[in-house]
């Protein structure tokens, strides 16, 4: 489990570590916490020329509040933003999501920013992200782009970022009163990926019906998905455990099935109705 | 392209030359002779390979020596201090917290961060900490009440 032959730097700014990327594009990868780059290498599932390790950009990880947003910096650890006890008060998403993500190893090391840029079909944070309806800041050496979290998949471990690219932050819009947040996952017994993951953000209106409901599904298709039919069947309703079974059943509508060993097709529908309804009755429940 | 790599390893500071595809842990053993830490499935589940950088518990067999460069890295070898054992070292040899061993390394270098980051846990919060820890003997019980000891030790 040796990976093969590669050439190595460790810029100590982001504009530098922009211009390896422009220099060398398609050869070069970023290493960030490298806990899903690592694996991959060893396998030699990825052979990269060059690895531009942006672990020393020690101020891409930060969570900061700015302009009505969380914004995280992308090397900011699972770990960082699991123990985050300000961001437990006001987005307890981003630590819920963060907790569930394999060992304490891998979040000591694993960044939300490698995450997302990875895109794995079975990853935690692109539910949440997209739950929250996140934006990626992304930049280059040319300048800046915004992408919303729901253009950012694009296909199996396929996101929208240009090789030149780094994504360098990611923005949450701070939730609106009477939100409620739960992220529901069931684990994959040996790897700890999601089987099936669901984040569920729900506000509630001053009556208590669902003023708008927004719902991230990992693990079940190619790339996870906002599940457009279930925030649909809630809007305008009751929060009701009826309501709620009802509008979950629309959690895998319209999307391609993943099937492996741990779930088939079938299961996985199964599961992420069964999921959707747990974390939307979750977040409803928590609605102060 | 081999590179220079200063890393200070239990208290002393070390430099080789290193290809950068050379991993932690064949850092440690190989080049080092630290044989403390252990190579269990080399794809980063098992745990045994965990050592401590910056004081973070990190699996050694999914890091570059590379990334270490500058870096504190402890190592089980760093854990008894003057012929006296950590308290998590001693909790493990009270309560027979192994058999074989193999697991034992990893097991305490992510037990110690477990009782740093949260001196008084839960037997469940013990097993949480532990999770990314394989132990293929034990059954778990005695390496949990070896934490507890530890827990009222320190
Ligand atoms: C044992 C184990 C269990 C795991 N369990 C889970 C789990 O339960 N749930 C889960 O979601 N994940 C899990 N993971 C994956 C883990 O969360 C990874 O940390 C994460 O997927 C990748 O983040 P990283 O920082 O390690 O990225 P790296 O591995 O360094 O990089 C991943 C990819 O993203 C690119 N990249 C990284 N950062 C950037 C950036 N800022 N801009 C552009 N491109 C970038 C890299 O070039 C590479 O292609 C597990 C991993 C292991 C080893
Ligand atoms: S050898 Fe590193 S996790 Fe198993
Ligand atoms: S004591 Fe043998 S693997 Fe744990």
């Amino acid at each position: 489990m040796i990976p093969a032959q590669f050439d190595y730097v460790a810029p100590v700014t982001l504009d530098e570590a922009l211009s390896l990327l422009a220099e060398h594009q398609d050869e070069a990868k970023i290493l960030a916490g490298g806990h899903s780059l690592i694996p991959a290498m060893k396998l030699r599932f990825a052979q990269p020329a060059l690895l531009v390790d942006i672990g020393r950009l020690k101020d891409l990880a930060y969570i900061r509040e700015e302009g009505g947003q969380v914004r995280v910096g992308a090397m900011t650890t699972h770990y960082q933003l699991e123990s985050s006890a300000r961001l437990r008060e006001i987005c307890p998403l981003l630590p819920e999501c963060a907790a569930a993500i394999g060992d304490v190893q891998v979040r000591n090391k694993g960044t939300i920013g490698g995450s997302l840029a990875h895109s794995d079909p079975a990853a935690d944070w692109p539910a949440a992200i997209l739950a929250l309806d996140a934006e990626m800041i992304v930049v280059s050496a040319v300048g800046e782009r915004a992408i919303p979290a729901s253009d950012f998949f694009v296909d199996m471990l396929t996101t929208a970022l240009a090789p030149n690219e780094i994504l360098r932050e990611i923005r949450v819009p701070l939730p609106p009163p009477r939100t409620g947040h739960a992220y529901a996952k069931l684990p994959h017994p040996a790897s700890g990926f999601a089987v099936v993951g669901v984040a569920a953000s729900v506000t509630r209106g001053a009556d208590g019906t669902c003023e708008s409901a927004s719902v991230g599904v990992t693990g079940v298709s190619v790339k996870a998905y906002r599940a457009r039919g279930v925030e649909l069947a809630l809007k305008g309703g009751a929060l009701g455990q009826q309501e709620i079974a009802g509008a979950a059943t629309h959690a895998a509508d319209g999307v391609d099935l993943n099937e492996d060993l741990a779930a088939s097709a079938d299961y996985r529908r199964h599961l992420a109705e069964v999921y959707a309804r747990r974390a939307i009755e979750r977040a409803a429940s928590r609605v102060s | 392209m081999k590179h220079f790599v200063h890393i200070n390893v239990n208290g002393a500071d070390r430099s080789h030359e290193v290809e950068p595809r050379l991993l932690l842990v064949h850092y440690l053993r190989d080049v080092l002779g630290l044989t403390g830490t252990h190579v269990g499935c080399e794809t980063s589940l098992c745990g045994a390979c965990t050592v401590l950088v910056d004081g973070q518990a990190v699996k050694s067999c999914t890091m570059f020596a590379v990334q270490a460069d500058g870096a504190h890295v402890k190592t089980i070898e760093g854990f008894a201090a003057d012929g006296q054992l950590h308290p998590v070292q001693e909790g493990f040899w009270e309560r027979h917290g192994l058999q074989c061993g193999y697991c034992t390394p990893g097991m305490i270098v992510a037990a110690s961060q477990l009782l740093e980051r949260n001196p008084a846990p839960s037997r469940e919060e013990i097993r949480h900490g532990l999770e990314g820890n394989l132990c293929r003997c034990t059954g778990y019980q005695h390496i949990v009440e070896a934490v507890e000891y530890a827990a009222r030790k320190v």
